[in-house]
């Protein structure tokens, strides 16, 4: 319907990426038809789709990482404005929708959050009468996502028809009109989510209850990991500097650093894994061990795993079959003299499969034909089953459903119950507040003090991601790229 | 207009047929060629395909090339693999010849009448050693400054043979050789021995038949080799993993330097005997040709070698007997080359005929069609 937002709710593979590429002409349909204004239509590819007013936000971004913000729009575009046009267009719109972008900017710079503003303009600017959105507030603040709620109400207020595809059955409650649940390819229900509550919409979504969130049985144990007085300068003049992070990790215990994308993160993380080995040296210690200028192999050997944001091409090798992807971090396949035992490597993946639930063929299934929320879960697999005693994770349920999201939580849970110890920088707030005992706050490469859950809400840890902390109490100067969402 | 859209998976069955068709496709062209020229294409194109494959003696010359094509391939897939664009086998297989010389004319002077047992494994190593330290210069100037090793390599063959060109001019010059540019005649001791007498093909084809075996352990088999092809495809996941891109960058030029040195320590003290300017035929560049076409794998690249080797000796054989330019053997392997190319493009994309549109493929999928 014209103006409405319909959300389009599954579990991992339910089908509804297909269905979308499926509207949008990326894939071919093997039956069935596509009526588009009333009138049957067939969709050969995405050129087609565009012509007709379809635009679509995937959750997988198509982005050239060598070229500039306006750029990356202007290659997405068929009309026939300036690359200086397209510069003013995208530095316009995205003030009129909250998006702030350097239109200048490298794409290679950009967070994975600033990204998807990207995506989100790059579909704005073809003036679309249907938007189609995969999982777009995966990466965003509860501030910036309201924004973005708000941009989309816009739209449909405007007429444009959205198709709105998430898992955040709070999103989809305070969004959307209409709701169609997808279940292993099919549709279950059309339901109009404003009457559901989340409960119902999982069992349907699921076909049974939804997961309970993991209850914690926490106890302390000795210092785990220590990170005092790093700073580190950006190796990249677009990135963030760090400026004097410090915390303390205790085995059993679960840390959350919270923060817009963009604010020090990737930084951090690399400087953690050992990807940055530029750190100074006793800025981070495993176990009372300086590792500041370790290899990862070597953090590895001493208990720290680390689990990337980006799934494809860094947490693993697409072009490769599951089993070898286990000796990225794994050594157990790995005989005395750099031989390979190719069966241990295969019975490696085989049980990870087998205990996380990865939907793949088996072992040799390769990397890249696996979804995201499957290879995620191949990958925290691969790492919790190292049985880490630091184990370091980014974005842990980024672009996952409520099924998978559960599990990857409950197995991080229990590892720390298991006297492990966890960092997990998000952006997902819900997820830090169900799954630490405490957390930090990461803004321009600043760490906030630490807070306890339950002392923290939602307002106040969303005030410090925009930098409104200070040691000494009184408020830091507000940052100008992050103020609005804070106060939106 | 026509538009090239992935095939998402890759077709299985083209990819494995690519070769197949390719060489198809270059028999068509040629047999074109062939009739342009005012030749009946039957019976030139036998002399590509059918002549080198007639009799002991033709399949001992085919040997003869192939040996040099393989070796030199190898080390390439294995630079290739780590996503290194080795472009100088050619320099590194003249500098392993020289290096080869430099033991085989020594052992003329002083050591006469010393075992074949050390002086071969000398040659050989010389040869390795010389070859390596060639690549070496590429892999420190890329390690050290980020040089491009394409450039720095290509360079170096140009180099290379001035090198050679000097040592053969100069130095080396056989003073009993009518003022030649060529060495000494090598003592038979340095000979490499000969596959059965009367014939050129010598042992070296088994030393090409265990490196392959060897690439093959190495790049499939030991984690060294999983390390190297990890930094060539995702290079980020090898930082993750903690896989060194210095190592990687190494190894492989080593490889492949080594292998074109043994390659052209081989061909000095096997078919050549001495050193002439003439040494260099291209076999570092066709390297290239033969370890695509063999798909990067060291078996593959057995087979494709001798396919190479049957366009070079087809070549020579469209000159003596037809009068044709001896360039035909290059322009049936660029042939070659170009319809695999166009091949596995096809196999991994389809085409689709569309107006023109800008369109940013899916990450990941854009850089599938590179080589």
């Amino acid at each position: 319907m014209p103006g409405e937002i319909h959300a389009v709710l599954g579990e991992n593979g339910a089908g509804k990426s297909t269905l979308m590429k499926i509207i949008y002409g990326a894939v071919r349909p093997d039956g069935g038809a596509l009526a588009w204004n009333g009138a049957p239509v067939a969709i050969h590819n995405p050129r087609q789709a565009r012509a007709l007013g379809i635009a679509m936000v995937f959750q997988h971004f198509a982005l050239f990482e060598t070229l500039t913000v306006a750029e990356n729009v202007w290659l997405g575009l068929e009309n026939k404005m300036t690359r200086a046009q397209v510069a003013r267009e995208v530095e316009r719109v995205s003030r009129l929708y909250g998006l702030e972008l350097e239109s200048a900017r490298l794409v290679s710079s950009l967070s994975v959050g600033e990204r998807q503003r990207v995506e989100i303009l790059r579909a704005l600017l073809t003036n679309p009468q249907l938007l189609i959105l995969d999982e777009p507030t995966a990466v965003l603040t509860p501030q910036m996502a309201e924004r973005l709620f708000v941009t989309l109400r816009q739209l449909a207020a405007e007429g444009c028809s959205i198709v709105y595809i998430s898992h955040k059955l709070d999103e989809v409650r305070a969004l959307c009109t209409r709701c169609t649940v997808l279940r292993a390819g099919r549709a279950v229900g059309s339901v109009d989510p404003r009457l559901e509550t989340n409960r119902s919409l999982s069992e349907l979504m699921l076909g049974e209850a939804p997961p309970a969130p993991p209850v914690r049985t926490a106890r302390l144990g000795d210092t785990a990991l220590e990170v005092r007085g790093l700073s580190l300068p950006s190796s990249d003049e677009l990135g963030v500097a760090l400026a004097d992070i410090g915390l303390v990790l205790r085995s059993g215990e679960i840390l959350g650093v919270a923060g817009v994308s963009g604010n020090g993160q990737a930084e951090l993380l690399a400087a953690l894994s050992g990807e940055d080995r530029r750190a100074p040296a006793g800025s981070i210690r495993i176990y009372g061990r300086d590792v500041a200028s370790a290899a990862p192999r070597a953090r590895r050997a001493l208990g720290l795993h680390f689990i990337p944001e980006e799934r494809i091409g860094r947490g693993s090798v697409p072009g490769l079959a599951l089993s070898a992807n286990t000796l990225l971090t794994r050594r157990e396949p790995v005989r005395r003299g750099g031989w390979l035992h190719r069966g241990r490597a295969r019975r490696l993946a085989a049980s990870l499969i087998a205990r996380f639930g990865v939907s793949a063929r088996g072992p040799d299934a390769v990397a890249g034909s696996l979804s995201g929320g499957n290879l995620q879960k191949f990958i925290v697999g691969r790492e919790i089953g190292a049985a880490p005693k630091v184990l370091v994770v980014g974005q842990p349920t980024w672009g996952l459903d409520v099924g998978a999201a559960a599990l990857i939580r409950r197995e991080i849970a229990a590892l720390c119950d298991a006297g492990g110890a966890a960092l997990i920088v998000s952006e997902d707030l819900e997820e830090l507040f169900e799954l630490c005992s405490d957390l930090v706050v990461i803004a321009r490469g600043r760490l906030s003090p630490r807070i306890a859950v339950r002392d923290a809400s939602p307002a106040l840890i969303g005030q410090w991601m925009s930098g409104l902390f200070g040691e000494t109490g009184a408020p830091a100067p507000v940052p100008v790229a992050t103020g609005v969402e804070a106060h939106a | 207009m026509l538009r090239l859209v992935p095939r998402s998976p890759p077709s299985r069955a083209l990819t494995l047929a690519a070769p197949f068709v390719a060489l198809g496709l270059t028999v068509l062209f040629g047999a074109i060629l062939f009739l342009a020229l005012g030749h009946p294409p039957g019976q030139a194109l036998a002399l590509f395909f059918v002549e080198p494959l007639r009799g002991a003696d033709a399949w001992s010359e085919l040997a003869v090339k192939a040996t040099p094509l393989a070796l030199v391939a190898l080390g390439l897939a294995i630079c290739f693999r780590a996503n290194v664009w080795n472009i100088g086998a050619e320099g590194q297989f003249i500098v392993g010849a020289l290096g080869a010389t430099a033991v085989a004319m020594r052992a003329h002077e002083g050591i006469n009448g010393t075992h074949a047992a050390v002086i071969l494994p000398a040659i050989a190593l010389a040869g390795i050693a010389a070859g390596a330290a060639w690549a070496a210069v590429v892999a420190f100037l890329r390690d050290r400054w980020n040089a491009n090793e394409i450039l720095v390599s290509l360079m170096l063959v140009y180099v290379a043979d001035m090198l050679l060109g000097y040592l053969t001019y100069g130095p080396w010059k056989d003073p009993d050789g009518y003022n030649f540019p060529q060495t000494i005649s090598f003592l038979p001791v340095t000979q490499v021995p000969l596959v059965a007498e009367g014939h050129r093909a010598h042992a070296g084809l088994f030393v090409a038949l265990f490196v392959a075996l060897g690439a093959w352990l190495f790049l499939f088999r030991t984690y060294g080799g999983f390390q190297l092809a990890v930094g060539g495809q995702a290079p980020r996941a090898a930082r993750y993993a903690g896989f060194s891109a210095r190592r990687s960058l190494w190894t492989a030029l080593l490889c492949s330097g080594g292998l074109a040195g043994l390659a052209g320590a081989l061909e000095v003290t096997g078919p050549l005997g001495q050193l002439t300017p003439h040494l260099p035929v291209g076999y570092g560049f066709t390297g290239i040709i033969v370890a695509f076409v063999g798909r990067l794998h060291p078996f593959g690249i057995l087979l494709s070698s001798i396919l190479m080797s049957m366009l070079y000796i087809g070549g020579e054989l469209a000159q003596s007997r037809l009068g044709l330019p001896q360039a035909l053997s290059g322009v049936f392997q660029g042939l070659l080359l170009f319809t695999l190319l166009a091949c596995d493009a096809l196999a991994s994309y389809r085409v689709l005929r569309v107006t023109p549109q800008p369109q940013p493929e899916k990450t990941g999928e854009k850089t599938a069609v590179a080589v």
